[in-house]
């Protein structure tokens, strides 16, 4: 489990897109580095990414070793009615981890 | 025209220049305070300003968890004695660092939170510029952030102090540099492509981004040192918590950055 910060309004307005702000907390080593030893640190990033809401796909992304640590993920999610918000990201070591908010439409 | 009525004029012109010299001098030492937050660029400001954005908070979400945290074998966690940090702890972080009176010498935030995880929690020290470490100061530097910088230099740290300030203007490592002659006399320029800071201590520990991670002043002050090709100090020398201690006076009335974001 890695440590994630996410930022959605507590409440949106129906039909009115708002923002999905996404933190997670990773190394994204490129597989570029060698350590001390000369030896090559091996690649480890979060490699997919997936936001559905109540179940439909709203964003799904593909990620790459040039994305610095840490990575942060910001887009526009538009809600019809009230749901969950469910982002799932999968490593390089296939772990994958869930993320869910509740949304509320107002 | 006279000799002594060219002199005159002469004269006039120099006491003039001279005066222009003076005001511009004058202008450049009292050059006002000025966090590292002004001199980063719009995305890094941006960045550090929206609290979802900065990625200091994951090591201030990890601080706030290990904050309530009670380790089996140990006497209690830090919310046992000091309760809910965001009103015990506020305002804490921006008397850092300050003197200690039962070791008798300045101490920093991050070295007062291992003295009280090994004395009075009876707990092992967390390891230096590790994340939990990172962590903890960074949650309770939190909560004095927007707070004015108030490093008290009176008593018995004055000395410490003096030798901190003693040590930001000497001279080390192959270049020859002090830490004033950047950051003092050539604040605002450029080293390269980058603006030199005045390097105010407010908003550690901080991210940076070309650490790609959360760090600590002794970090960065070690970072420095590495620059001007100097030996760095040790984590627990003395003389890094003076130098710290000149700093924090330095930034005093400087708002509080805690997590900050830097290029």
């Amino acid at each position: 489990m890695v440590r994630v910060l996410i930022g959605v309004p507590k409440q949106v307005k129906r039909d009115e897109p708002f923002e999905v702000k996404l933190l997670i907390s990773h190394p994204m080593e490129s597989g570029q580095r060698r350590d001390a030893m000369g030896q090559a640190i091996p690649r480890d990033i979060i490699n997919s990414f997936v936001c559905t809401y109540n179940g439909e796909e709203v964003l799904r992304a593909e990620l790459f070793p040039a994305i610095a640590a840490n990575p942060f993920l910001s887009f526009a999610v538009v809600a019809q009615e009230s749901g969950t918000l469910e982002m799932r990201f999968t490593d390089d070591h296939g772990v994958v981890q869930t993320e869910t908010v509740r949304v509320t439409v107002g | 025209m006279s000799q002594s009525g060219d002199y005159g004029i002469d004269g006039r012109c120099q006491a003039a220049l001279f005066a222009l010299l003076m005001l511009l001098a004058s202008a450049c030492l009292a050059q006002e305070k000025r966090s590292g937050y002004q001199d980063a660029s719009p995305e890094t400001r941006a960045m550090q300003d929206d609290d979802a954005a900065n990625p200091g908070f994951l090591w201030v979400q990890q601080g706030e968890a290990l904050w309530s945290q009670r380790a089996t074998g140990t006497l209690g966690s830090c919310a046992d004695c000091h309760g809910s940090a965001p009103i015990t702890m506020r305002g804490v972080a921006a008397r850092y660092p300050m003197f200690d009176q039962k070791l008798g010498r300045p101490i920093t935030l991050a070295q007062r939170i291992q003295q009280c995880r090994v004395e009075r929690q009876g707990d092992t020290p967390l390891r230096p510029e590790g994340d939990a470490l990172l962590g903890l100061t960074a949650y309770v530097g939190l909560q004095s952030r927007g707070m004015p910088m108030a490093v008290a230099i009176e008593g018995p740290a004055r000395a410490f102090f003096e030798s901190g300030k003693a040590l930001f203007a000497t001279r080390q490592g192959q270049l020859n540099l002090s830490c004033s002659q950047c950051h003092d006399g050539l604040a605002g320029q450029r080293l390269a492509g980058s603006v030199i800071p005045q390097g105010q201590p407010n908003g550690y520990p901080e991210y940076r981004l070309e650490w790609q991670g959360m760090g600590s002043l002794d970090r960065r002050i070690r970072n420095c040192l590495v620059g001007v090709r100097a030996e760095p100090l040790a984590p627990d020398a003395p003389e890094l918590a003076n130098l710290e201690l000149y700093l924090g006076w330095r930034a005093n009335g400087l708002a509080v950055e805690t997590p900050a974001v830097r290029p």
